[in-house]
């Protein structure tokens, strides 16, 4: 330990709008070592790996490369010493070669014209460097496949002779093959002296490939361990590692002559994303559907509200078949989905609060919108909608928890029969949160059956009566409520299969 | 999110920030304007020539603000006006009895070519402004393929007197144009259409296309019924123009500009989701009284197309200026992970 590390941050902090999303945070990378970056979603590695790269300006703190201090204030000047970034959404041209998007912004001119061959050329020769003699210089980027994409940006990082990369989830769209490619791409890497830092859920990558590992909660650095010295499930208990709060509310009386009937049921539920998907959820009851990012929460509410389909497998709603094929065929059956994202799926931000609210029924109900909206200030108000302009008030005007409190009511006018929620709390303040919660065990009381996707897992233990936890697209298993965050991640990231197997 | 808070403003300004403010602050402008040159304008019977003349534009202008309020375009309106006119004359022919069938077939032309602007654009996904500016060019010619080049035939008077007569022996105006009362029956109309469940649903359509079809919008439809009505609009407003001015080869030329100007004027915010029927109307009448001001300045009648084009470009700087102009729809659009297929079932 003489010789100043490859890279160096120490006390990194960063804001935003007044949160602060890291504190202090350390880190250190040695050239030829991959350093692992674990924590829950929110814990703040995005952001960590977003101020390496130059995209966000920390707001105080120090990287150092080779025991100099670099201040990036643009991801080019990241990428000049030394640093990129393989992000999870790529930033390739569709329709240029794959020479061309590794070169892009400083292509090799002769004669000032760009030419072609000679990038193609030094492509092929970092190709083959890295042992991928599959992929041509010359093919158009749209027509290769995500890993094969990936490489491509890894490429263009060597072509700046790059000496960090930090990669954010490279495997979460992945096949499996693809995994083993990847591995042996960051094995060449590690081999010619580059640092990797690596951001991954997946517990089994982790300790496949780091040589060291930081764990980071809250936005601060709970540690940094050598990977050897760690077991799975302890890594596990520090990533969560706090009590469960008792914020949520209690659970009221069921009634009402639904409680207790299967309401929902899916078997075997399968399309491009998921498989073998099997769920029932009874009236009266909150079902948590957990599961790391990319796992298929979302995808499974998709594919039950008509966005998307399976094409494998049956959906039942109380009891009836039904094959939802467009959303408006979901909602028919009785289904209502809050969509995760509010602002893109969720409102039309620009018409007031009464038009958002009474939209369903408009589009799916005309002939008796009008009777059925009377209820809609009603619901409202006891929704505790703050709205300074009132009904006629823009929605965009309003706060993230009164615009979800909108959502609420435009779905709810629909007495739903199977109310799916994709991440109902998040950006919303406490208040509006307790509203939530209060409205869900009141919606399960009066026999509507709750399908709950967070990726809070203290919200869906608390909240749910039974967690379903999703892996890779498939049901890895079924906990019952109140089970500890420690089992929900094991199960999540695969470190359960992994000890069994 | 608050609005930004701004000084309080005055009541002049505090109706300009409001598209309807400001398009009725500039009409009365205008008619002020006019009044002080020729004040006999405001007895009967020359307002009356002026609704007469203005009902057409506004006919036009409320087919327009359907499209535009879906977030749409309907460039193939002028084609049409004139294509209606032309099938009108070589159909009717001076005979009185086959007016009413040729008007019903209008109608029915009308429906068709709204419904193929339509589906053209929501199920073979061509923006509408290459869908209607095609249209508008296999209009154009195939009408002067149709009559060789100078239309042909005669309207009938029964035809005529939609454009041209009216309810006579009203007190104070002399005449009730009937061309106005179809075009303020329409405006009811559209008002009333915009407040039931298929307005709503055009509005939230306009305004966020993913978030109505997940609220169970059949966004297709939607769209297509609004092309449909801007196309059944042209007919009515060919109606009217064939009977107030005759026919000729040039009838119905540019009035897809005109029309969006007016409805662009009246603050209806191109892209959608933004603007009201009323604001719409008052548009065309701005840009109708704005004419009518040319005339009696002398100014010949060509400088038109180039005050249109100031107007167009000024309202819609001015509604930006508002700062209630959304940023481009690409720029609102979330970077898309190259294996996410699309998800919406949209057409966007």
């Amino acid at each position: 330990m003489n010789a100043a590390p490859l890279l160096r941050m120490t006390g990194i902090d960063k804001s935003f709008l007044g949160v602060r999303v890291l504190h202090g945070v350390d880190l250190e990378l040695r050239s030829g070592e991959l350093h692992a970056l674990v924590g829950e979603n929110g814990a703040g590695k995005s952001t960590l790996m977003k101020v390496l790269a130059g995209v966000h300006r920390p707001d105080g703190g120090r990287i150092e490369i080779d025991g100099a201090e670099v201040s990036f204030d643009h991801p080019s000047r990241a990428r000049r010493a030394g640093v990129s970034t393989v992000f999870q959404e790529f930033n390739l041209l569709p329709e240029r070669t794959v020479a061309q998007n590794v070169f892009l912004g400083r292509e090799i001119l002769s004669r000032g014209l760009v030419d072609d061959r000679a990038m193609e050329r030094t492509t092929a020769e970092l190709l083959d460097d890295l042992g991928l003699e599959g992929i041509s210089p010359r093919a158009r980027v749209r027509h290769l496949s995500v890993a094969e994409q990936q490489v491509v940006e890894i490429v263009k990082a060597l072509s700046h002779d790059a000496r960090v990369i930090s990669m954010d989830e490279p495997t979460a769209a992945l096949a499996d093959h693809e995994v083993e490619v990847l591995y042996r791409i960051i094995a060449r890497l590690r081999e010619r002296g580059v640092g990797v830092l690596y951001v991954s859920h997946r517990l089994k990558e982790i300790f496949d490939l780091a040589d060291t590992i930081t764990v980071l909660k809250d936005g601060h650095r709970v540690d940094t361990v050598p990977a050897d010295d760690i077991a799975p499930a302890d890594l596990v208990r520090r990533m969560v590692g706090r009590p469960v709060s008792s914020v949520f509310p209690e659970r009221l009386e069921p009634h009402g002559e639904h409680v207790g009937r299967v309401r929902l049921a899916v078997s075997g539920g399968g399309n491009t994303r998921l498989d073998g998907i099997d769920l029932e959820v009874r009236g009266g009851e909150i079902v948590g559907l957990a599961g790391l990012q990319g796992s298929g929460r979302t995808e499974i509410a998709h594919a039950l509200f008509g966005v998307d389909r399976f094409t494998r497998g049956e959906v039942h709603v109380d009891g009836r078949r039904v094959d939802p094929r467009s959303p408006r065929r979901a909602i028919r059956a009785g289904l209502a989905l809050v969509t995760e994202d509010r602002k893109a799926r969720g409102l039309a931000l620009e018409q007031s609060v009464t038009a958002n609210a009474r939209l369903v029924l408009d589009a799916v109900n005309p002939f008796g919108s009008a009777r059925r909206a009377a209820r809609v200030p009603g619901l409202l108000s006891s929704l505790e909608l703050v709205a300074r302009g009132g009904p006629r008030q823009e929605v965009r005007y309003l706060s993230g928890g009164n615009q979800q409190k909108v959502v609420l009511a435009k779905w709810l006018v629909t007495d739903p029969g199977v109310m799916v929620l994709d991440e109902p709390t998040r950006g919303i303040d406490v208040g509006a949160k307790q509203a939530v919660y209060t409205l869900m065990r009141e919606l399960a009381a009066a026999g509507v059956a709750v399908l709950l996707i967070s990726s809070e897992l203290p919200e869906l233990i608390g909240m749910s009566d039974r967690l379903v936890v999703l892996d890779d697209g498939r049901v890895a298993g079924e906990l019952p409520g109140g089970s500890d965050e420690e089992t929900v991640m094991a199960l999540a990231t695969g470190a359960t299969r992994e000890a069994v197997s | 999110m608050t609005r930004p808070t701004r000084l309080s403003p005055g009541a002049l300004s505090s109706a300009l920030r409001g598209g309807t403010g400001t398009v009725a602050v500039l009409l009365t402008l205008i008619f002020l304007v006019i009044a002080v040159q020729n004040p006999s304008f405001f007895e009967g019977p020359p307002l009356m020539a002026f609704a007469k003349k203005a009902a057409p534009l506004v006919v036009l202008a409320l087919g327009q603000y359907l499209v535009i309020v879906s977030g749409e375009f309907d460039l193939s309106v002028g084609s049409l006006v004139g294509a209606q006119v032309v099938i009108a004359a070589r159909l009717i022919d001076g005979d009185e009895a086959s007016t009413l069938p040729v008007i019903g077939l209008m109608l029915l032309f009308g429906l068709v070519v709204g419904l193929v602007n339509g589906l053209i654009t929501t199920v073979l996904r061509v923006p509408s402004i290459i869908t209607t500016l095609g249209t508008m060019l296999i209009l154009f010619g195939a009408v002067r393929y149709w009559t060789g080049g100078a239309p042909t035939g005669a309207l009938s008077e029964g035809f005529r007197v939609f454009g041209r007569h009216g309810l006579d022996g009203v007190p104070v105006i002399g005449q009730l144009p009937w061309a106005l009362v179809i075009a303020a029956v329409l405006t009811v109309g559209a008002v009333l259409l915009m407040r039931s469940p298929y307005g709503r649903s055009l509005m939230a359509t306009g305004d966020n296309d993913t978030a109505a079809a997940f609220s169970g919008v059949r966004v297709r439809r939607v769209r297509t019924l609004a092309f449909v009505g801007s196309s059944l609009a042209a007919t009515v407003a060919a109606i009217l123009i064939g009977g107030f001015a005759g026919v000729t080869a040039q009838v119905g030329q540019g009035l897809e500009f005109t029309a969006i100007t007016a409805v662009v004027l009246g603050g209806v915010v191109l892209g959608g989701g933004r603007g009201s029927v009323i604001a719409a109307v008052l548009g065309a009448l701005t840009v109708e009284a704005l004419f009518t001001l040319f005339n009696q300045l002398y100014l010949p009648s060509t400088i038109q197309p180039a005050a249109q084009g100031l107007i167009i470009i000024a309202a819609v700087a001015y509604a930006s200026r508002r700062g209630d102009r959304r940023p481009p729809r690409h720029a609102r659009r979330r970077p898309v992970h190259p294996n996410d297929r699309p998800l919406d079932p949209s057409r966007r």
